[in-house]
């Protein structure tokens, strides 16, 4: 138990581990102090002088993102002293910013917006020129809007010390100070720049690919996972138009802190890919229906009655729900064999100031859920090969969510039933009985096991096309008809049953995993190293 | 020795061989009883220096005031971690030059001072920060560092007592802000020259992250002499409050500008007058900064009534700062010269708080306007309660030092300002 230091800020009183600062102390009991150089994940400068709070005693108004709290202390918040010293910060600040808020990318999410609209001036008091820096390009994603910047220095610090690769700084001083590259490829070849953007409070960074596509009170910010990598680092989609529009860091202290990386950040576009399998299609003398799913399911199972052994292909980007009940449904035809092929880099790309955080070696985002319902990795690290024990199996074939990019027409030209369920057409389903159209993890609720075991959920973002399903509904469906029980209605019902058969996932609910994510049992201790 | 102007009224203490180029060789000044104080403080022991300067009551000439002896004896007593000694020799606020001189012509004097602050503080080495545009005084310090460690006073067993102390030149790179204590911390370890947060104080987290102390040029050189006589004697001169000699560096509309050492309480209107000639050309006085830019303004009647003290200036409503009166006669233009200074200020701002960033250029920007004859009544009232939000609010003190001399002169030399908005306002309407 850490010492504990009582004090009272704005009337109310609040005890805190010793050493807290009282910027923390006043966020711990729902008081947000208006800053922008201090972030909790760097060092704090203390430059900005917006966090000039007033404390009892003190000669001078003490900035809260550095002064540790004191037992008996007095912090007033909002008293006329500390708002008065707000109200000249923020017209300091606007006596050269640009205030070109139409065309900015940061408008409608702007700490600078939100802080002078709350307790700025009326009318600003500037009548000189302003300075004016232009835009630079600093490489990789990012793009540098010299006159919005607030010289908050986060993004300076970020590259000194969370990425530790120094390529930002302050040049000049004074009123001419500004951020500037050390070298002509800026930012390019760094793997975390992307989060600059993020922690910059303004729209002085700006990332090239959004650039003017979207207004953010425009965009619905649904908390997901990231699909890029075994680390699960959380995420916010942010979609406009049923597409997501681009990704955000989601705040996981256990997981990736603030931050993501670059890889991460700009894998989504293959969430908005159109030519979509929209319905159900049943393929038998070589002519081709699309059905209803009822009927599709009811002619698949008909045909699946003394089909034989099963072979299945399973993805490592599937959810728990969905390879649970994959699991399921084999077991229920007579068992059989579940192979999955991912894609795997040779070496982690860490992030240095944050060490449990890298991207790992490990592309996909459920290794860890497919080897726990038995599935078993085969082929090459380009997540490709490996199917020859499938491709001529005579038996049962069903593939999920792998789209045999690499698979030629003959394909499962043996098998006595074909299913395939995924989200595009491939030459590899050529020969399927049945193509069934699945929904993308953004399209659905679930769960991913990172490589820490760690499960954690996801929610939906946007609408699947045309009768696009769930896999773990479809599957689900087929499994309780073939083996009995109930057929999962939700993704919490499918977490259920998955606990239910595979004991790595028995013991948690779907509210323990709740947004925050929840540890297996036995769990495995996975740090960087 | 006419060192530019001398007066009767001085008391040439850290002064005496100012014009004395001999001054500047080793084996003068050890003739002339050099490098004795350094041998005295090894036989007293660390505590007993500390004790002596104490007793001295000597106040750090780099412009604050605070009690030396004090300050030396926040350096942790048991701590494993080594410790500095930083001389601060960036000279940089405007109308001062008496460190420069300081090193210039005495600058064994200088270096004896800093191996007896850096005996007394447990460092094994001192660091002179000196100003890089200052050519001829860097020159001048490394040659007498090098002799003095030729002659063994400095570096291994220095006088053979047994002890180690190591002294390195630094030169800075041309910004006022390295002269604040932690930019010039900074700037030493090679980072950008921007005062840090305090806390940590430098006697707990200096120089390369180690406890430190630092001491201006004026302040060390005095050392010496405390060392060698003794705290009391140094109470001879000066006031109770501020005892000593002081160098008074004086610029501006008087006959003998110049650098005078003189008893701390000293009246302001007898260092004009008596000691540097009066006024040129006869002309009325009309306000003086007696403590370099960074201090209020005062005007003649205010002048009248101050005594150079810590304390006499304060009683005027202005500041001792580092001793350098600037003074101006009848035909000075306060507007603009408000205004250079405040350019500077502007242009010197590390950057780093919002306040001074910004404020320093915005008030710069207004000054400019209202000198151009395009100011209104409104700007004053901007200005007063602008530069007020400069005060107290960042890092260090530069930002209040814009806030001084704009809210002064606004405040006692108003009619000025008024002229010229007025001026202004009927071309305007012509
Ligand atoms: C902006 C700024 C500039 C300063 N420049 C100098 C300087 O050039 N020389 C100096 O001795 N002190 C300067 N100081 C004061 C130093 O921070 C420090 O107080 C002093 O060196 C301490 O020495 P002392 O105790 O012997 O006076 C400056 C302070 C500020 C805020
Ligand atoms: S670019 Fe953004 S993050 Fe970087 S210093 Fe400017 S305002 Fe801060
Ligand atoms: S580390 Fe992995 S999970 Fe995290 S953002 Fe990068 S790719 Fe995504
Ligand atoms: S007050 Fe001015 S000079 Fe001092 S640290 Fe802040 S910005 Fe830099």
């Amino acid at each position: 138990m850490p010492e504990m230091v009582t004090l009272t800020i704005d009337g109310h009183e609040v005890s805190v581990p010793k050493g807290t600062t009282i910027l923390e102390a006043a966020k711990s009991i729902g008081t947000e102090v208006p800053h922008y150089c201090y972030h909790p994940g760097m060092s704090s400068p203390a430059m900005c002088r917006l966090c000039l709070v007033e404390v009892e005693g003190a000669p001078k108004p003490m900035p809260g993102c550095v002064t540790t709290v004191m037992d008996g202390q007095v912090v007033h918040t909002q008293s006329e002293q500390a708002l008065k010293n707000r109200r000249g910060v923020l017209e300091f600040y606007l006596v050269n910013h640009p205030l070109d808020c139409p065309i900015c990318d940061m408008s409608g999410e702007c700490n600078l917006q939100d802080y002078v609209h709350a307790e700025g001036r009326e009318h600003g008091r500037g009548r000189e020129p302003k300075r004016i820096f232009g835009r630079d390009d600093f490489g990789g994603d990012v793009l540098f809007y010299g006159d919005r910047c607030v010289m908050c220095t986060r993004c300076v610090r970020f590259m000194s010390e969370v990425e530790q690769d120094h390529r930002l700084t302050v040049v000049e001083r004074g009123n001419r100070s500004v951020i500037d590259t050390f070298y002509e490829e800026g930012l390019d070849g760094t793997y975390w720049h992307g989060n600059i953007v993020d922690i910059c409070p303004v729209g002085a960074l700006v990332s090239k690919e959004f650039l003017h596509k979207a207004r953010a009170w425009d965009l619905t910010h649904t908390p997901s996972v990231c699909t890029g990598c075994a680390q699960g680092c959380n995420i916010d989609l942010h979609t406009r138009d049923n597409l997501v529009q681009r990704v955000k860091p989601r705040e996981n202290l256990d997981v990736n802190a603030w931050w993501i990386c670059d890889y991460g950040r700009h894998g989504y576009e293959w969430m908005n890919r159109g030519d979509r399998l929209e319905a159900p299609v049943m393929r038998s003398a070589g002519a081709s229906q699309a059905m209803a799913w009822g009927d599709a399911l009811r002619a698949l199972l008909a045909k699946a009655d003394g089909a034989g052994p099963v072979k299945a292909i399973a993805s490592a980007k599937s959810s728990n729900e969905d390879l649970g009940a994959l699991k399921r449904l084999v077991d229920a035809l007579g068992g059989g064999d579940i192979v999955y092929r991912s894609a795997r880099a040779d070496d982690e790309v860490p992030l240095k100031g944050f060490p449990t955080l890298a991207r790992r070696t490990d592309l996909t985002p459920n290794a860890t859920g497919a080897d726990l319902v038995g599935a078993s990795r085969v082929g090459d690290d380009d997540a490709t090969g490996g199917l020859d024990a499938v491709s001529g199996h005579d038996g049962i074939v069903i593939v999920l969510n792998d789209d045999l990019s690499d698979q030629g027409e003959d394909f499962g030209a043996n098998a006595s039933l074909f299913v395939y369920m995924g989200t595009h057409a491939s030459a590899g389903a050529t020969h399927a009985d049945f193509v069934l159209p699945i929904s993308t993890h953004a399209e659905g609720e679930g769960s991913f096991t990172n490589l820490e075991r760690r499960v954690q959920r996801f929610a939906k973002a946007m609408d699947a096309p045309g009768m696009a399903r769930p896999a773990w509904l479809v599957l689900g469906a087929l499994a309780a008809e073939t083996g009995g029980g109930d057929a999962p209605r939700s993704a919490a019902d499918a977490f259920a049953a998955l606990g239910r058969s595979v004991s790595a996932f028995a013991g948690i609910t779907w509210e323990d995993v709740g947004t925050r994510g929840a540890l297996l049992n036995e769990s495995v201790s996975v740090t960087g190293d | 020795m006419a060192y530019p102007y001398v007066s009767d009224h001085e008391v040439r203490v850290l002064s005496r061989y100012f014009g004395d180029p001999a001054q500047r060789r080793v084996d003068t000044y050890v003739e002339r009883g050099g490098y004795s104080a350094l041998k005295k403080a090894f036989e007293l022991g660390p505590e007993k220096v500390i004790d002596e300067v104490k007793a001295s009551g000597l106040r750090g000439r780099g412009g604050a005031g605070f009690p030396t002896g004090v300050k030396w004896s926040f350096m942790p007593k048991d701590s494993s971690k080594p410790h500095y000694l930083l001389c601060n020799a960036d000279e940089s606020e405007p109308g001062t030059f008496k460190d420069r001189e300081l090193i210039r012509w005495d600058p064994h004097q200088l270096i004896e001072g800093c191996l007896i602050g850096a005996y007394a503080i447990g460092a094994k080495h001192v660091y002179i920060y000196c100003r890089g545009e200052f050519f001829e005084a860097n020159s001048i310090l490394a040659r007498a560092v090098e002799d003095a460690y030729e002659k063994g006073y400095i570096g291994n067993d220095i006088m053979g007592s047994g002890i180690d102390l190591d002294l390195t030149v630094h030169q800075g790179a041309g910004a006022y802000i390295c002269g604040e204590e932690t930019g010039l911390m900074n700037s030493l370890e090679g980072r950008r020259g921007q005062p840090r947060v305090k806390p940590p104080f430098p006697a707990a987290v200096g120089a390369f992250g180690m406890p430190s102390t630092i001491n201006n040029v004026e302040t060390l050189a005095a050392v010496t002499h405390i060392v060698e006589h003794g705290g009391e004697w140094y109470r001879q001169f000066g006031t109770e409050k501020s005892p000593g000699t002081k160098l008074f560096c004086v610029s501006g509309h008087v006959n003998k500008p110049g650098n005078y050492e003189l008893p701390l309480g000293f009246p302001l209107m007898q260092l004009i007058e008596d000691v540097c000639g009066g006024m040129r050309e006869g002309n009325a006085l009309k306000a003086v900064i007696p403590g370099g830019s960074s201090v209020p303004i005062i005007n003649a009647e205010e002048a009248g009534r101050c005594t150079l003290d810590y304390e006499g200036c304060v009683d005027v409503g202005t500041m001792l700062g580092c001793a350098s009166v600037i003074v101006m006669d009848e035909t000075a233009d306060i507007v603009k010269q408000v205004r250079r200074m405040v350019d500077f200020y502007a242009h010197e701002s590390c950057g780093q708080c919002t306040p001074c960033r910004e404020g320093s250029a915005w008030t710069a920007q207004i000054l400019k306007r209202i000198e151009d004859g395009r100011g209104t009544e409104e700007d004053l009232d901007t200005l007063m309660e602008m530069t007020q939000q400069m005060v107290g609010t960042t890092i260090c003190v530069l930002s209040d030092s814009v806030a001084a001399p704009v809210q002064s002169s606004i405040e006692k030399f108003r009619d000025e300002y008024l002229a010229l908005i007025r001026r202004g306002e009927r071309v305007g309407a012509a």
